[in-house]
C-alpha cells in the first residue's frame, strides 16, 4: 500500500492533515501490523491526506519511563520531538493508547506541544462526519461484542466512550464484562509487564481478563491497543474454548464494515 | 466540689488538646520531610474535589449499602460530637444541659435526633464490625491487615459503640430528661434511687467526655486519621490525567545538555538523587497519602496483580509508607535529625518483587476513596531500583538496549520500521 512519509511530503511541498503514529508494536508486531494496515485502508478510504514517520519514528520511551528508566525515556522524547517539531507537527492519531498518552500527557513538558487523537476518537469523527459509511450489510451486524477497555485509555485518559460509540455504528449487541470502563480490569501488559515474565501468582492476569470476556460469550472481543490485543488472544488460545472467540481491533472491524 | 471537678475538667481538656496538638504538628512535620511538589493550582477544582470526594465521597457510593452506613457512622460522628460543645462548658462551668434554657422547643428536637443518630451508629458498627469479623469480607481480613491494622479496626468501632453507649446512658440517667431513645433505657434503671441515678450519669458523662478524649488522641496512631486528612488530601490530589507521569527535569536537562552542549551552564550542579529510595526521597502528597489511608482495601481488591495472587498489594504500599515515616519520624524526635539507620522504604519494608508486578494500570488510584495515589510511589521507587541501583530484570535490560539501538522494545531492524507498507 503506499504510505507517504512525512520526509517524502516535505520534498513535494506538501503537508499532511494528520500523522499517523504507528508505534512500535503496529509497526514490527505481525498480529499489531494488521491492525496498522487496517488503519491506514480507513484512513485512505476516508480520503485524509495522512503521513508516517516512517524510519525517523522512534519508541516514545513508555515502557522505559514505567519500567523506571527515566534516561532512557528522555533520550527518545528528545529524538522524537526534534523530529516532529522540524516538520512542524500540529495534529497526530495513533493506534497505540501507550503512544497516545506519552505524546498527549507527556511531551508537552519537554516541548512537545501536538493535538494527540487516539485512532478511536478519528474513527468516530470519521463516522459522525460521514468521511466513511458503515455499510447496512456489514458483516458485524446482529453479532456479540464485548469491549476490552485499554488503562491507557480509560482510567489514564478517560476514554471510554469513543470506542464503543464506534461499536455502536456497526448495529451490533455491545455486551459488557464484569468489570468495565473505569473497572476495567487490566490485561497485563502496561508498566513494561509486556517485556517481562509475570511475578509469581495464582492466575496471569490475561488469564483472569481471558475469562471475562468469556464469559460474556460474546462472539468477538474489541480491543484498541496492540498490547491489549496481544493479552487477549493469548489469553483466549490459553482456555482452549471450542469456539474460539477472535479478538480484533476497532480499525480492523470498521475497515471491514465500511462500504 | 463543683469547683474542684471543674477544675479537673479543665485541666484534662487542656491536656487532652495539647497532646493532640503536638502530635499533629509532629505529622505535619513527617509529611514536611517529602520531596516539594506545587499542588496549589486551579483552586476551584481543588475545592470541588474537596466538596465531591471527601465530604460528598463520591467514590464511597459505588457501594450505596456500605456507603450509607460508612455516611452515618461519619455524620454521626460529626454531628453527635457538636454536642461535645455543650458537655465541655457543663464541665467547665459546672452547669447542667447549659444550652436548654436558651433553645426552648429547639433543645430537646436536636437532642433527639442526636439519640437517633448514636443509635444508628451504635447499628453501623454493629454491621461494620460482622464485615470484619464474621462475614470476613475478602479485602478486609487480608493478611495486609494481621496484627495491629486488624486490632485497630475493630477497636475503633468497639470505641465508637461505647462512646455511643455511654452518651445514651447519661441522658437516661438524668431524671429531668426524657428523650426518644434513652427513654427506652429508663425501664432499666427505674429501681435505682435519684442519688444511684447521679451517680451513674456523672459516671456517663465523665467517661463519655474522657472516651472522646482519648479517642481524638489516638487517631494519629490509627487508620482513622483518614477523618482529618481525607480534606487536604482531596484538595491535594493530582488534577493531571491518571497517565501522566511526573517528569524529572533533572533528567530531562542532562539529556539536553548532552544532546546539545553549548546549552549547559557551566559548573551545573550534580543531579539529584534518582527516583525514591526512602520516604524522605517521595513527594509530601505520596506521605499525606501514607497518613490518609484508611487501609479498606479497595486499590488491592481492584489491583490486577493483588487479584491474581502476587506479592503487590498496593495498600501494604501505603501502609509501609506510613511504617517507615514513622520509624524516619521518631529517629529525627531521638536525636535531633536524621541519622542514618541503615534501612530504607525500598528494601526493608517494600520488596523488589512487590514493584515489578505493577502494571501502571491505575485502578488502585481510581478506586481510592480519599485521593491517594499508591502507584505513585511504586514507580518512584521502580525509579531508584532501575537508576540507583540498575537493578533490572533481564528482559528489561534486554528491553532497554533494544530501544537504544533499534528504537524499539523488540530486536527488529529500525530500517524495517516502515515495511509493513510494502506487505499486501
Amino acid at each position: 500500500m503506499k504510505v507517504s512519509t512525512m520526509a517524502e511530503m516535505m520534498a513535494a511541498g506538501t503537508k499532511p492533515e494528520v500523522l499517523f503514529w504507528v508505534g512500535c508494536a503496529g509497526s514490527f508486531d505481525q498480529r499489531a501490523q494488521k491492525i496498522t494496515k487496517a488503519f491506514a485502508t480507513i484512513l485512505d478510504k476516508a480520503g485524509v491526506v495522512y503521513a508516517i514517520l516512517g524510519k525517523e519514528e522512534a519508541c516514545t520511551g513508555d515502557p522505559a519511563r514505567r519500567a523506571g528508566n527515566e534516561f532512557m525515556f528522555q533520550m527518545m522524547a528528545y529524538q522524537n520531538i526534534q523530529v516532529m517539531n522540524a516538520y512542524e507537527i500540529k495534529k497526530i492519531v495513533t493506534t497505540c493508547p501507550h503512544c497516545f498518552n506519552t505524546l498527549k500527557n507527556e511531551y508537552p513538558a519537554l516541548g512537545g506541544n501536538y493535538d494527540v487523537i487516539h485512532h478511536t476518537q478519528f474513527l468516530q469523527e470519521l463516522i459522525e462526519t460521514g468521511k466513511i459509511k458503515i455499510s447496512d450489510s456489514n458483516e458485524w451486524k446482529g453479532k456479540t461484542i464485548t469491549y476490552h477497555d485499554s488503562c491507557y485509555l480509560g482510567r489514564a485518559n478517560h476514554i471510554y466512550e469513543a470506542p464503543r460509540k464506534v461499536l455502536e455504528s456497526l448495529d451490533v449487541e455491545l455486551k459488557e464484562m464484569r468489570r468495565c470502563k473505569s473497572k476495567g480490569l487490566c490485561c497485563g501488559a502496561g508498566g513494561a509487564q509486556m517485556f517481562k515474565e509475570e511475578e509469581k501468582g495464582d492466575k496471569r492476569v490475561n488469564m483472569e481478563r481471558a475469562d471475562e470476556a468469556i464469559e460474556t460469550k460474546a462472539d468477538f472481543v474489541a480491543s484498541a491497543c496492540p498490547f491489549c490485543n496481544t493479552m487477549m488472544t493469548d489469553g483466549i488460545k490459553n482456555r482452549d474454548e471450542e469456539v474460539k472467540t477472535e479478538v480484533l481491533d476497532i480499525a480492523e472491524i470498521i475497515a471491514k464494515a465500511i462500504q | 466540689m463543683e469547683f474542684i471537678s471543674s477544675i479537673i475538667f479543665l485541666l484534662l481538656t487542656v491536656i487532652a488538646f495539647y497532646i493532640f496538638a503536638k502530635k499533629i504538628l509532629r505529622i505535619k512535620r513527617n509529611i514536611q520531610l517529602g520531596r516539594p511538589v506545587e499542588l496549589n493550582d486551579q483552586p476551584i477544582a481543588r475545592w470541588k474535589n474537596v466538596f465531591l470526594l471527601a465530604l460528598g465521597q463520591k467514590k464511597m457510593f459505588q457501594n450505596i449499602p456500605v456507603a450509607l452506613l460508612h455516611l452515618i457512622l461519619y455524620v454521626g460522628f460529626v454531628i453527635i460530637n457538636t454536642e461535645l460543645l455543650e458537655i465541655i462548658i457543663d464541665g467547665i462551668a459546672g452547669t447542667h444541659r447549659f444550652f436548654e434554657p436558651y433553645l426552648g422547643g429547639l433543645y430537646p428536637f436536636l437532642i433527639n435526633s442526636f439519640e437517633v443518630l448514636a443509635l444508628l451508629v451504635f447499628v453501623a458498627c454493629i454491621f461494620f464490625l460482622s464485615r470484619r469479623n464474621i462475614i470476613y469480607v475478602k479485602r478486609l481480613v487480608s493478611k495486609d491487615l494481621t496484627g495491629w491494622p486488624k486490632t485497630d479496626a475493630n477497636l475503633i468501632l468497639v470505641i465508637e459503640m461505647v462512646l455511643m453507649g455511654l452518651f445514651l446512658t447519661m441522658n437516661a440517667a438524668d431524671p429531668t430528661a426524657n428523650f426518644i431513645i434513652s427513654g427506652w433505657i429508663k425501664p432499666f434503671l427505674s429501681n435505682l434511687d435519684t442519688h444511684q441515678l447521679h451517680t451513674i450519669e456523672q459516671s456517663a458523662w465523665w467517661m463519655h467526655i474522657l472516651g472522646i478524649y482519648g479517642f481524638m488522641n489516638y487517631l494519629p496512631y490509627s487508620k482513622h486519621l483518614h477523618i482529618v486528612l481525607a480534606f487536604p488530601n482531596a484538595y491535594y490530589a493530582s488534577l493531571e490525567p491518571k497517565g501522566k507521569m511526573h517528569n524529572m527535569v533533572a533528567i530531562q536537562n542532562e539529556v539536553l545538555y548532552a544532546m546539545q552542549p553549548e546549552l549547559a551552564p557551566t559548573g551545573a550542579a550534580a543531579p539529584e538523587k534518582f527516583g525514591a529510595k526512602d520516604v524522605m526521597d517521595l513527594s509530601w502528597k505520596n506521605l499525606m497519602d501514607a497518613y490518609s489511608c484508611t487501609e479498606c482495601g479497595r486499590c488491592s481488591a481492584a489491583c490486577p496483580a493483588n487479584s491474581t495472587g502476587k506479592l503487590l498489594s498496593p495498600r501494604k504500599i501505603m501502609m509501609d509508607t506510613r511504617d517507615r515515616l514513622e520509624i524516619v519520624g521518631k529517629n529525627i524526635d531521638a536525636n535531633g535529625q536524621f541519622v542514618d539507620d541503615g534501612k530504607s522504604l525500598l528494601n526493608d519494608h517494600i520488596t523488589i518483587e512487590e514493584l515489578r508486578a505493577c502494571t501502571t494500570c491505575n485502578a488502585c488510584v481510581e478506586e481510592c476513596p480519599v485521593s491517594i495515589s499508591p502507584m505513585d510511589i511504586i514507580v518512584e521507587l521502580r525509579r531508584s531500583l532501575i537508576m540507583e541501583d540498575s537493578n533490572a530484570p533481564s528482559e528489561w535490560n534486554g528491553m532497554f538496549s533494544n530501544i537504544e539501538n533499534n528504537f524499539a522494545p523488540w530486536k527488529f531492524a529500525p530500517d524495517d520500521r516502515d515495511a509493513w507498507t510494502k506487505q499486501s
